[in-house]
């Protein structure tokens, strides 16, 4: 019993965490319908900016909490940093490129990323453990767990709602999903659907970096610690349906918790485990579990 | 099929170029011997990557067919003590086909980035399993005992690269053939529109089905001369994803348009990590992302158009 309440708190707040960083790659796949491989790059330039200013604030003594407002602030300034700049030197150049050369060229930036990453802050890990430590840990059904990792999930929720609640509630979300649905005829109408394009790029690169920043507390902050991550996050939203929002939170689950129940019962097993469901899903539903049929091109 | 390949002028200049390549091979230097080796390794597999690449599909996974036949070669030594080469090439290619041949089934029916990321699910599959299982030889992989040609034990490393160059040629033969037959040049006619290519009676899923075979027996040729002339099998160098990423980026570098330009390109990147690693050790990847990106906006068909844009220049 203990040990199945381990593998759901494990599961669950892996969920959570593998949701904010794919939420933010199935947005930009479906608006802009790119592959963003350089998403791994936000990741990891989030994670390294939040846990280099934490490390700072905590050696000049400000008070731990400091700490969650470094983080958010990590993740705006890299979002919107790195994302204005590559989309608008770089993929707004692509647009009328076939899908596979664009995912090639956000493979290209990612590399680019990793190495910017170890030229600014050096190869040495940074811990980060402040944000951590202020908040403690509290007892769950038997099981001492630090409340970070359950803040997590309280995150993840407030993700999804600001998505839901942004594409289906206010008027933004509206021209977005006309653009979503056929870009030509948006432009037709009028819509500025270059704007759109940069404001949902920074977006999610703002998710991506988030996840690394609010991740960056409860790891070592390595060179090339953003790989498996990113990896492992498309193959939530592959699993999911690329571009859908519900499909990347059922992903993130289905991977979250068979990689704890494999971590806790066949540790040999992890990765298998994740890219064998992903293997299942694609085998079974091509398109992923949520994503619509597309129609075949005459 | 021998006519063909007598007339045909890249097959013969091909050939020439290894033979040439093969004779200064004597005098060159033992590391340049080794990366070139490597390079010329590499190559085969993206040769296969570009019989697909040339239909417009990409697989971020190659490391997988790479892996298997790298590991082939590691796995008979150790159990069944077989060095011979040619017995190591053909149990490395053909359990790489036989994969490929079954994976094929479910890839076929995938195009554009589905085929690409459902590609590196597989290969990732295959690390995972390698990494955590210690009779595979977990992370730190085995050693592959020396390679013996008919019972003869070669003492230098020249006798592995003659055979590279022959396996090379051969590759190139097959694969200039292959895409001239009626399968082969359905090729671009697939990328440009499927559905008319099934107008025409073809079983687009069938083409692709054989280019996708092709392409895993090339990798897993590839992986077993590498294993080979490393000595080592690991799964960090040989099925981790940023192989499969390296292939794909000597593929783009390479450009589509020769059966050769793979083994150049090979060979360039071979000698640009070489020395990246010299000069700039914290900065390869910085190289390879800025070269893709510059290649992909400023030269979209590869090295191969510059050699060509020379060649053409040069005769009219």
């Amino acid at each position: 019993m203990q040990l199945a309440m381990t593998i759901l708190l494990d599961g669950l707040s892996f969920a959570s965490y593998l949701f904010i960083v794919s939420v933010g790659l199935t947005i930009v796949f479906g608006v802009m319908k790119i592959l963003n491989v350089a998403h791994g790059g936000f990741y990891a330039w989030g994670a390294y900016c939040a846990a280099f200013s934490i490390t700072l604030a905590g050696d000049n003594d400000y008070p731990d909490w400091v700490g969650f407002f470094l983080i958010a602030g990590s993740a705006m300034v890299v979002g919107l940093v790195l994302g204005v700049i590559i989309e608008r030197l770089i993929l707004r150049r692509m647009y009328e490129q076939d899908e596979v050369l664009i995912a090639l060229a956000t493979f290209g930036i990612f590399l680019v990323l990793e190495d910017l990453i170890i030229l600014t802050f050096g190869v040495n890990p940074f811990f980060a453990y402040q944000p951590m430590a202020a908040m403690g840990n509290v007892m769950m059904a038997g099981i001492i767990r630090d409340v970070y990792s359950i803040s997590l999930f309280a995150l993840a929720i407030v993700v999804a709602f600001g998505c839901w609640w942004g594409l289906t509630r206010t008027k933004w979300g509206k021209l977005i999903s006309m653009v979503i649905y056929d870009r030509e005829i948006s432009m037709a109408m009028g819509l500025n659907v270059s704007a759109i394009y940069l404001v949902i790029f920074v977006i999610g690169a703002t998710l991506g970096a988030l996840g690394g920043a609010y991740v960056s507390p409860t790891i070592s902050v390595a060179p090339g610690f953003g790989i498996d991550v990113i990896v492992l996050s498309f193959a939530v939203v592959v699993i999911g349906g690329m571009g859908s929002i519900p499909g990347a939170i059922i992903g993130a689950f289905m991977v979250g918790l068979f990689r704890a129940i494999a971590v806790h019962l066949m540790p040999e097993l992890e990765l298998f485990v994740v890219f064998a469901v992903m293997a299942v899903v694609l085998i079974v539903r091509p398109e992923g579990l949520f994503a619509p049929a597309k129609a075949r091109t005459i | 099929m021998v006519s063909f390949l007598l007339k045909d002028p890249t097959i013969r200049w091909a050939t020439l170029g290894f033979l040439a390549l093969a004779i200064v091979g004597t005098f060159l230097p033992s590391w340049i011997l080794d990366n070139t080796m490597f390079g010329l390794a590499r190559g085969l597999a993206v040769l296969g990557l570009l019989v697909l690449w040339r239909t417009g599909l990409i697989s971020f996974g190659h490391a997988f067919y790479f892996g298997i036949g790298a590991y082939a070669v590691a796995l008979i030594d150790r159990s069944a003590g077989v060095t011979d080469i040619f017995l190591r090439l053909a149990v490395a290619i053909s359990a790489a086909m036989i994969v490929g041949f079954l994976v094929g089934f479910i890839l076929r029916k995938y195009r554009g980035i589905f085929f690409a990321m459902l590609s590196l699910a597989f290969s990732m599959v295959l690390y995972g399993i390698l990494v955590k299982i210690e009779a595979l030889g977990s992370t730190d992989g085995f050693s592959v005992s020396a390679t013996t040609v008919l019972g003869w034990t070669p003492q230098d490393k020249y006798t592995l690269f003659c055979i590279v160059i022959a396996v090379a040629v051969v590759s190139v033969c097959f694969v200039q053939y292959y895409l001239k037959t009626a399968l082969g040049s359905l090729t671009t006619a697939i990328r440009d529109n499927e559905l008319r290519v099934e107008y025409l009676g073809y079983s687009v899923s069938k083409a692709i089905h054989v280019k996708y075979v092709i392409s895993a027996g090339l990798a897993g040729a590839a992986g077993a001369m590498l294993a080979m002339a490393l000595g080592q099998v690991d799964p960090d160098s040989m099925v981790n994803w940023p192989v499969s990423g390296e292939l794909v980026f000597i593929t783009v570098m390479a450009g589509p348009g020769n059966v050769v330009a793979p083994f150049i390109g090979g060979v360039v990147f071979e000698f640009l990590r070489t020395y990246a690693f010299e000069w700039a050790p914290h900065a390869w990847q910085l190289i390879v992302g800025g070269t893709l990106l510059a290649i992909i906006f400023f030269l979209p068909y590869g090295l191969w158009s510059l050699i060509e844009r020379i060649w053409t220049r040069q005769r009219g």
